[in-house]
């Protein structure tokens, strides 16, 4: 079996440069790469093009990156939960493209899928639909929507073999399978990180084929955004 | 009385049947599930991923890896099922979800709903609300029928970027209950006390009376 295996996040991200476009995986802090946006810290890699559903909170996940000016466009669909992305948005410091959650997962899925374009309802009649192909079938309106790849694509996942192949945990998983198949070079940061032959092929997620260099990160936070809980 | 937002989550629940499924958004929406008839059991879709959303945790059980779309912590249940976001916005498209409840800033009298943008003001993005608007088969929305100044929240046509077009099927607001149909609001029933008439004052797009209409029963 072929071993993607690097040892730390520092090899994983070889190549990361100014000017590309990045994925990132997760929803809100949930399933984000923990590891590869810390290396993008200290690699201080800039003008980057950043593809995530959200944009991380002001002190964590992309938020982070922001806070340094790494960060020229985000690609997302909600970046209600922090303050700096808005303030650098509304003062034109940054560019934004706002998608509808389901195209912009779909959009990922095609990318990796070799599919060009597709149609979909979302953001018809809306300015999400300005300029944008339409067309109707059995008498509904739709949209045109094209793939969207990456240079690099980051993702999370909780266990993972030598091989590159990916389970995902709970609601971790989110857009971390897309973004596996989307992105030229697709690093993968795991929890626990087996032999091959250790995961039952059963039960994977993410196939090997998709990702090129895995390596166990280290001192998962996982911070909470909203810790609620009942008590009984 | 008008409505607090409690009594209008409970009443939005008389509208879910049994063996939905459902997809509530933030706020108003979330409340629902707290009013859902016993005896009645419908399946919760979280677009994050997750189908059977059970309730929040108890403090030993918090998991950082099980959220909701809302990003706080929740539990799975007998029978929950945990995907990727494709799928997940898969089911929505492809009108397996059957029923779609979320808040709105504004609502016309044909159905378009803006609940995304305040330009020049708030940019928080769509999330999954165009998806979802777009592809339910049923939605409700829950709303304040009034901004703070007063004005009207249903309007003839949406000042701000809207969401979706043609799409929302009834309202519950504080003030009333009400079904969009060909012309305009019609009032199915008014908040405990509320007149007709302040609830035309309320309303900026055309409501519709058709004779007597009841108070809403909580």
């Amino acid at each position: 079996m072929i071993n993607k295996t690097v040892q730390n996040a520092q090899e994983a991200l070889q190549g990361v440069q100014d000017g590309m476009t990045l994925m990132l995986g997760g929803f809100g802090l949930c399933g984000i790469p923990e590891n590869a946006i810390q290396e993008l810290l200290r690699l201080g890699v800039k003008n980057l093009t950043c593809i995530s559903n959200n944009a991380g909170v002001d002190d964590f996940g992309i938020g982070l990156l922001l806070q340094k000016r790494q960060v020229k466009k985000m690609i997302s669909s909600y970046v209600g939960e922090n303050a700096e992305f808005e303030r650098q948005l509304l003062s034109g410091e940054l560019e934004v493209e706002l998608i509808p959650q389901g195209t912009l997962a779909e959009r990922i899925r095609a990318g990796g899928a070799g599919i060009p374009a597709f149609f979909t309802p979302a953001g018809y009649g809306t300015e999400v639909g300005e300029g944008k192909e339409t067309r109707a079938f059995n008498g509904k309106m739709y949209l045109m929507e094209s793939w969207l790849k990456a240079d690099f694509s980051f993702v999370k996942a909780w266990k993972g073999d030598t091989a590159g192949n990916l389970i995902y945990k709970g609601t971790a998983r989110n857009f971390n399978p897309m973004m596996a198949t989307a992105g030229k070079i697709t690093v993968a940061e795991v929890e626990e990180l087996v032999p091959a032959g250790e995961l039952d092929p059963n039960l994977i997620h993410t196939p090997g084929i998709y990702v090129q260099r895995i390596f166990k990160g280290e001192n998962y936070e996982k911070r909470i955004e909203q810790r609620t809980v009942r008590s009984t | 009385m008008a409505l607090d937002k409690n009594q209008i989550a409970q009443r939005i629940a008389k509208e879910v049947k049994n063996g939905m499924y459902v997809n509530l958004g933030i706020g108003i929406p979330t409340l629902v599930a707290n009013y859902i008839p016993e005896g009645i059991e419908v399946v919760l879709q979280s677009e994050n991923g997750l189908l059977g959303m059970g309730p929040f945790p108890t403090e030993d059980k918090v998991d950082a890896d099980l959220i909701n779309a809302g990003k706080q912590t929740i539990t799975t249940l007998p029978g929950s099922a945990i995907f990727n976001s494709a799928e997940s916005f898969a089911m929505i498209r492809g009108e397996h979800v059957d029923l779609t409840i979320l808040g709105a800033m504004e609502v016309s009298e044909n159905g378009d709903i803006a609940n995304w943008k305040i330009p020049g003001k708030m940019v928080k993005g769509m999330g999954g609300a165009m998806d979802l608007v777009a592809s339910a088969k049923n939605i409700i929305v829950a709303m304040q029928h009034t901004a703070r100044d007063g004005s009207s929240k249903l309007l003839k046509e949406c000042t701000l970027p809207i969401t979706g077009v043609h799409c929302v099927k009834k309202i519950v607001t504080d003030l009333a209950v009400l079904e969009v149909v060909d012309g305009g609001f019609k009032l199915l029933e008014r908040a405990p006390g509320v007149s007709t008439e302040a609830i035309r004052a309320a309303t900026a797009g055309n409501l519709i009376v058709d004779g007597d209409v009841p108070e809403i029963l909580l």
